[in-house]
């Protein structure tokens, strides 16, 4: 047997694993207790917020520190759609996806009037500015924030064993969904620029590839995610609160550093990034300060030593991703700005 | 001249930026109040050649030494501030600072010597009438004047010019190339990279003829019929 | 209805030249090494636990104390920019993004851990209450127009800085081409590395006005940022005088916004920044 051969069975392997650990998943609320489940679906959720960033980050060449918005944004719909207009779960939680989605078109309008680094920050105010409004929304709880109301917690389930199953399923069929569709997106025409546009700018132009159209696209298409994943994780902590559901820390500071950590530009790296980081808070949880240090320390070592994170280690010896989406994000961080 | 008294000595140069070889391999001397041209087709390597000797492309192999000492592993403000400045193609000077704080910039990289802004505004009286405007605010000619100024102002032992005719009209440029006489009485070693042959060998008291990143000719010009130089240049 | 309106106008433009003085620093770095600093904000508030801790040791005046920082600021942001900064400045953002968000969040836990999480503040006795009344309903505090004058006295000295010494031409050199610089061999590492130096004794002397303006707890950083940031964008990148503007237009703002309902102060120089950029994206006094 050849060594291509022998890589391209592991390459197999892997993949049906990873197939198996998601069916295995899905039979979770069979032999998981409940307090896991909660967790599990924390860590789904983190996941679809760490593959939206990077989607950005990684191919859209879009970074964002404001993402938080979205997913506030999300959990105030949701509340919103359930408890003022009645609306059934389902239909709420996809609206909770649709009110950021219609939101992010006025705020991309804005924001995409900056570049880089400018428009990161820009993307902070932006969430900034939605935190302060979800505070002065009349009927929402103002500061202190507002609990959802018992019909909505009933409609998730009968007791508290359902409610969570059924929020680990639905976590889990997010992901499994913001997966697919964003390995669609990024084989689709939109993709296949971005990833062009990354290789050669010029040269993704000349292809007649709309870069800006793309970019926005990609946009919309995370703010929309988030706003379904802030819906569902307005369920899960039965609450929507500005300073809670707008964390900055716990939406994007937490969510670049797992990205980071995982390696940007793969969505393996986002996977993994939030096991580690999750990993690394339970085993912290009495040193939370200490943590965040320490996070901080590693992101900033990791985009000096190897930019592609624990995914980029790994590939240097995997020979393609497991995931098939495209040719990795190519740091070009640590070099040398002096004189050579 | 004999290689021991070159100013410049390149033997084996090899260039490479990244895995990709810009230069295959050229020996040259310059000598201490000589002007050398270096003509070429677009794309033979030319400006390679000129960086590499200011220490600004990725990698090379073989040899550069400057005053008899090599200047391997040396940066390029050492490189300057040991006599050699660098005129860059396409001028690249600095469009918000003033004439002179362009021209000042030369000073500060460079060595102490006897070339002031007064010597400058001598060789380019119209700059000394703009001193106080924006660099960028000047025309193609003056500006180019000031990326040669700059230059001088480091006083340097050897002067490499990239294609400093570019762009310009013919009287401008004749207006810059009066004062390589001048500069090369000074004692200093001139480099010119041009495309404009004839230019080049008006001014070169002798020239090498560069085809796909190697020498295919060299000589003095007045030595050399025009149709050799033109069988190597196009490597007919 | 008009009660007062020109007092709090006042009060807003006074508080914008502390603004300003938050984000001059932020224009020179994004000026001149594009370098967007997120944790621009968190060394100022770390700067005042500094002051805070020089003047309950020592019992001196903050003024003092601030004097006593500058030249190790200097030397922080110059060796930052040495061992740190010059690694990421370039073409990519995230990198950029990545080591200066993860420094702000150092910065901001290691204060939790060594100060606690109550707000403190730096204390200049009687100038802190003196006030001035310029009639006309209209009076304005001592301190609040000090800041203001020192805030345009600190742009007006770096103004004059980069455009009158060596060092600031070579600055203004690097900063209009950093190739051009390394081609003809001057060396944007030393030049940088000053840059950040005159960044972090703008950052201490915000840190001491801000300190004795107002309180501040190891989280105060983000929104310092922010409004530096805002300004900077405002003001046009790049543009000295121009931030000194859009530190203005932010104080009058919030001014405006509290008039209206106190909690809209904040959000006010938010929401005028949002429209700025909606309507004039080069910003208002952009650099030529």
């Amino acid at each position: 047997m050849t060594f291509s051969k022998t890589r391209r069975l592991a390459m197999t392997g892997l993949r049906l694993g990873l197939l198996a650990v998601v069916v295995v998943l899905a039979f979770g609320p069979g032999f998981l207790e409940v307090g896991t489940m909660r967790l599990c679906a924390q860590v789904f959720l983190l996941m679809v917020l760490a593959m939206m960033w990077n989607l950005l980050a990684g191919y859209a060449d879009i970074v964002t520190v404001g993402q938080h918005a979205f997913v506030g944004i999300g959990a105030y719909a949701l509340y919103g759609l359930t408890a003022k207009a009645g609306l059934s779960l389902p239909v709420a939680i996809l609206g909770a996806g649709a009110v950021a989605l219609v939101l992010a078109v006025p705020i991309t309008a804005i924001v995409f009037r900056m570049r880089a680094a400018y428009l990161a920050i820009g993307t902070w105010v932006v969430a900034e500015v939605c935190t302060l409004l979800a505070s002065k929304i009349p009927g929402y709880g103002g500061a202190t924030g507002i609990t959802l109301p018992g019909q909505v917690i009933r409609a998730l389930g009968g007791n508290v064993r359902d409610r969570f199953a059924n929020l680990y399923w639905i976590s889990l069929g997010l992901v499994v969904v913001a997966y697919l569709a964003t390995a669609l997106l990024l084989r689709s025409r939109v993709g296949v620029g971005l990833m062009a546009m990354r290789d050669n700018e010029e040269a993704a132009g000349a292809i007649g590839v709309n870069l800006v159209a793309s970019r926005i696209i990609c946009f919309l298409w995370a703010a929309l995610f988030l706003g379904l994943a802030g819906g569902v994780l307005a369920l899960l902590n039965l609450r929507i609160q500005p300073a809670a559901s707008f964390s900055l820390i716990d939406y994007t500071v937490y969510v670049i550093f797992a990205a980071v950590i995982g390696g940007v530009g793969s969505i393996e790296g986002a996977i993994i990034g939030v096991l580690v980081y999750v990993g690394l808070r339970n085993a912290f949880s009495d040193y939370s300060n200490l943590y965040l240090m320490f996070l901080g320390a590693l992101s900033i070592l990791i985009m000096l030593v190897e930019p592609r994170g624990i995914w980029g280690l790994i590939r240097r010896v995997l020979p393609e991703n497991i995931i098939l989406v495209s040719h990795p994000y190519r740091g070009r961080a640590g070099r040398e700005q002096g004189e050579s | 001249m004999t290689a021991d008294d070159a100013l410049l000595r390149i033997d084996g140069l090899r260039v490479f930026h990244g895995k990709f070889e810009a230069l295959p391999g050229v020996d040259m001397q310059v000598g201490a109040g000589e002007v050398v041209s270096i003509i070429g087709a677009n794309g033979a390597g030319k400006s390679s050649l000129l960086k590499a000797i200011v220490g600004q492309v990725d990698r090379i192999e073989g040899e550069i030494a400057f005053g008899g000492s090599s200047l391997a592993g040396r940066a390029t403000p050492a490189i300057v501030a040991g006599g050699i400045a660098l005129v860059p193609e396409g001028r690249r000077l600095f469009p918000s600072l003033s004439v002179e704080e362009n021209l000042s910039m030369g000073a500060e990289v460079g060595r102490k010597g006897e070339i002031g802004l007064d010597e400058v505004f001598g060789m380019f009286p119209i700059l000394r009438e703009r001193r106080r405007q924006r660099a960028r605010e000047l025309s193609g000619g003056q500006q180019q004047m000031i990326a040669v100024g700059r230059a001088l102002m480091a006083n340097p032992r050897l002067l490499l010019c990239d294609e400093i005719s570019l762009g310009l009209a013919p009287t401008i440029v004749n207006d810059i190339y009066r004062i390589l006489p001048q500069v090369r009485d000074r004692g200093i070693g001139i480099v010119v990279v041009e495309q404009d042959i004839g230019r080049s060998l008006k001014v070169a008291d002798r020239f090498y003829c560069m085809l796909e990143g190697k020498f295919s000719l060299t000589g003095r010009p007045e030595e050399t019929d025009r149709a050799t130089v033109m069988k190597h240049y196009f490597g007919l | 209805m008009f009660d007062g309106l020109l007092n709090q106008l006042v009060q807003g433009v006074l508080q914008g030249g502390l603004y300003a003085m938050f984000a001059v620093g932020l224009s020179l770095s994004v000026g001149v090494m594009r370098l967007v600093n997120i944790a621009h904000g968190d060394f100022i508030v770390l700067g005042s636990f500094t002051l805070y801790s020089i003047c309950t040791a020592l019992g001196i005046s903050p003024f003092l104390a601030m004097l006593i920082i500058l030249p190790p600021a200097f030397g922080l942001g110059y060796l930052l920019q040495t061992l740190l900064f010059q690694r990421i400045v370039g073409k990519d953002i995230l990198p950029v993004i990545l080591v200066t968000f993860g420094l702000s969040i150092i910065i901001q836990n290691g204060l939790l851990m060594g100060y606690g999480p109550n707000p403190r503040d730096l204390n200049a006795g009687a100038l802190e209450t003196a006030s001035l009344n310029l009639g006309g309903g209209v009076a304005v505090g001592v301190f609040p127009l000090l800041t203001f004058v020192s805030a345009v006295a600190l742009i007006f000295a770096l103004d004059r800085f980069l455009y009158r010494s060596r060092t600031g031409a070579k600055i203004r050199a690097v900063s209009d081409d950093v190739e051009a610089a390394r081609l003809i061999g001057l060396s944007s590492r030393k030049i940088y590395a000053t840059a950040m130096g005159l960044v972090m004794v703008t950052i201490a002397i915000s840190a001491c006005f801000m300190g004795v303006r107002t309180n501040f707890n190891p989280a105060s950083g983000p929104s310092q940022l922010l409004i530096a940031f805002e300004a900077v964008v405002m003001g046009g990148l790049g543009s000295l005088w121009g931030t000194l503007w859009g530190g203005i237009l932010i104080g009058l703002a919030q001014a405006i916004g509290a008039r209206i309902a106190l909690p809209w102060e904040v959000l006010s120089g938010h929401l005028l920044f949002l429209a700025v950029l909606a309507l004039r994206p080069q910003g208002l006094m952009p650099k030529e």
